[in-house]
């Protein structure tokens, strides 16, 4: 065998075993978080209130928070991602305007978390006075969003095909009626993967929401209130291994961190099922 | 005329726009607000101590920076060191070598890397990673090696992700043209296909260095917080996003430890604003001469 068939035989092997290397750092990561924390996720830990001091809390106001952040963070970021996402897709025209907008949806997206959180703290916590809220929370994190709906929706929306438009133009349709009626309905799928996305970034974020939302979690369970602070799962695991004083600090977060990657998951597959149906459907017609 | 679906398709127009400028204004605002409360403490702070000097005692005011920029630019490098090379190596066995289902299967895996949230990655390097170094290297175990090695898996989806994209758009008649000639599989990979693929590639790796730059809660987990150059590979020490995290809860807002603070987080702006132009400049250069 010549030398350069010894090397390619080299490479292959080393190629296997970079993937196959990669694949057994993740199956180690998810055995070590799920075997550590299963055992502590009992009803009782999803239900029952935290304690500051004592042992034996549960993350029941986490758990709701977390969905609850997440929810009105796309409530705030997905009509302003979608509409800039629409906006460069159909209306843009080559310029200065365009080149800055496809500008800042980049810096948007490369901003690090924390900064966001700072930039969040000084508007919310300190400008407006609310103090460490849901609400300032959930507007910090709807940054977050933006960038990625923005990117998103308008690549889905330059992939639908051009014939879609001419039709509908040709009919006597406005542009508006165009793109909401013929465009836009096309695109779905893919603007709810991208809100899949960006559901699973905010539902495990922590930097943005320690100093927006805070760390400390009503005493209501499933309390509405937007001017609460909201503590959720992620910022509960760092919380009880950097600052808190619970002596289970250990068994909670080693619980929480179980129950986040669950969610996680959860919510993934709970959304790209049924979009993974449709589509084998539309194609099946 | 002025019907209803012209008015509407008026007002849709420029709520569009409006929502478009929306995102052009929160960049603006966010430079604003940080780059003012920052710079203001320089009303304080010498610039010079601040950029140069490794004291930081905010109490006896001391406000010398360098230790965190050290901090953050270390185990970013490490973390390049180790997830760079298995990144691009699970991009080409991705694109070239693997056979479908494995392809598959190592999507997969890329989408659950992402979807581990990052406070959980700080959890495990300080539940695992932290004891291992210290029973390996002996000190404090916490460190630099650590968060390096955490920020190297946190980033392997961003380098693979793009780097397979790269490689795969690498027209077929250059790589067709190479095993024509009898150039074997690795050798078209090393000697075509990763030429052609490496502005890309390398856009790709400085994504993942902004990532890893600006990374807070797993660094923060298993750095050690300890504010002073970095000691060595496994003692304590601090960067620029765990200084914030730890010390903003406990200062004043308007005092100069608070805007100093603040200067780093504009430091973070400020650099992955510079990543993002390089990103532009890489990727316009072109492909392979």
């Amino acid at each position: 065998m010549s030398r350069a068939r010894v090397f390619d035989r080299l490479a292959t092997l080393l190629l296997w075993a970079a993937g196959l290397g990669t694949l057994v750092i993740l199956a180690a990561f998810l055995i070590r978080i799920l075997g550590q924390g299963l055992p502590y996720i009992t009803w009782d830990f999803l239900t029952t209130r935290s304690q500051a001091m004592k042992a034996g809390g549960g993350v029941g106001s986490q758990l709701f928070n977390t969905f609850y952040l997440t929810g009105l963070s796309l409530l705030f970021s997905l009509p302003i991602g979608v509409g800039a996402g629409v906006y460069m897709a159909e209306y843009a025209k080559p310029g200065r305007f365009t080149d800055l907008v496809r500008l800042s949806v980049e810096a948007l997206a490369s901003v690090p978390s924390i900064v966001l959180g700072l930039f969040g703290m000084i508007l919310f916590v300190n400008t407006m006075g609310w103090g460490f809220t849901i609400i300032g929370g959930a507007l910090t994190l709807s940054l977050l969003n933006l960038p990625t709906l923005v990117r998103v929706t308008e690549e889905t929306m330059r992939s639908v095909p051009a014939i879609y438009r001419e039709g509908s133009l040709a009919l006597g349709a406005t542009r508006w009626q165009t793109v909401s009626k013929a465009v836009l309905p096309s695109a779905l799928p893919g603007i709810l993967t991208g809100v899949t996305l960006v559901a699973g970034r905010a539902i495990g974020e922590t930097a943005i929401l320690i100093y927006t939302a805070g760390v400390t979690a009503s005493r209501h369970m499933g309390d509405l209130n937007l001017f609460n602070a909201g503590e959720t799962l992620a910022v509960r695991i760092w919380y009880v291994k950097s600052e808190g004083l619970v002596p289970d600090a250990d068994a909670i977060a080693a619980g929480t961190s179980a129950l986040l990657l669950i969610v996680v998951l959860v919510f993934n597959l709970a959304l790209a099922l049924p979009l993974y149906l449709w589509q084998k459907k539309r194609m099946g017609r | 005329m002025l019907n209803r679906a012209y008015v509407s398709d008026k007002a849709a127009r420029y709520l569009l726009w409006a929502s478009a400028a929306a995102v052009t204004l929160t960049i603006v605002a966010i430079l604003i607000f940080v780059g003012k409360e920052g710079l203001l403490t320089f009303a304080d702070v010498n610039p010079f101590a601040f950029f140069f000097s490794p004291e930081w005692d905010p109490p006896q005011g001391h406000f010398g920076a360098l230790p965190f920029f050290v901090g953050s630019i270390t185990a970013t490098l490490i973390a390049l060191l180790l997830g760079g090379p298995l990144g691009l190596a699970c991009a080409i066995f991705m694109a070239k070598v693997s056979p479908g289902w494995m392809r598959s299967v190592m999507r997969q895996a890329s989408n659950l890397f992402v979807g581990i949230p990052s406070v959980v990655y700080g959890y495990i390097g300080m539940t695992v990673l932290v004891p291992w170094s210290r029973e390996t290297f002996g000190g404090q175990g916490v460190g630099v090696l650590v968060a390096g090695m955490i920020l190297a898996v946190m980033i392997l989806p961003t380098i693979t992700t793009v780097a397979e994209d790269a490689i795969r758009d690498v027209p077929g008649p250059l790589e067709e043209g190479a095993l024509g000639l009898g150039a074997t599989r690795w050798q078209t990979i090393w000697g075509v296909l990763l030429p052609a693929a490496r502005p890309r590639i390398l856009a790709g790796v400085i994504l993942a260095f902004a990532r890893a730059f600006g990374e807070t809660t797993a660094v923060q987990m298993v750095i050690g917080n300890a504010p002073r150059l970095v000691p060595g590979l496994t003692s304590g020490t601090s960067t620029l996003t765990s200084q914030i995290i730890m010390e903003m809860g406990q200062t004043p807002p308007g005092s100069p430890w608070n805007r100093a603070l603040f200067m780093m987080a504009f430091g973070l702006v400020v650099n992955s604003m510079l990543m993002i132009l390089l990103v532009r400049w890489v990727s316009n250069r072109g492909v392979a001469k």
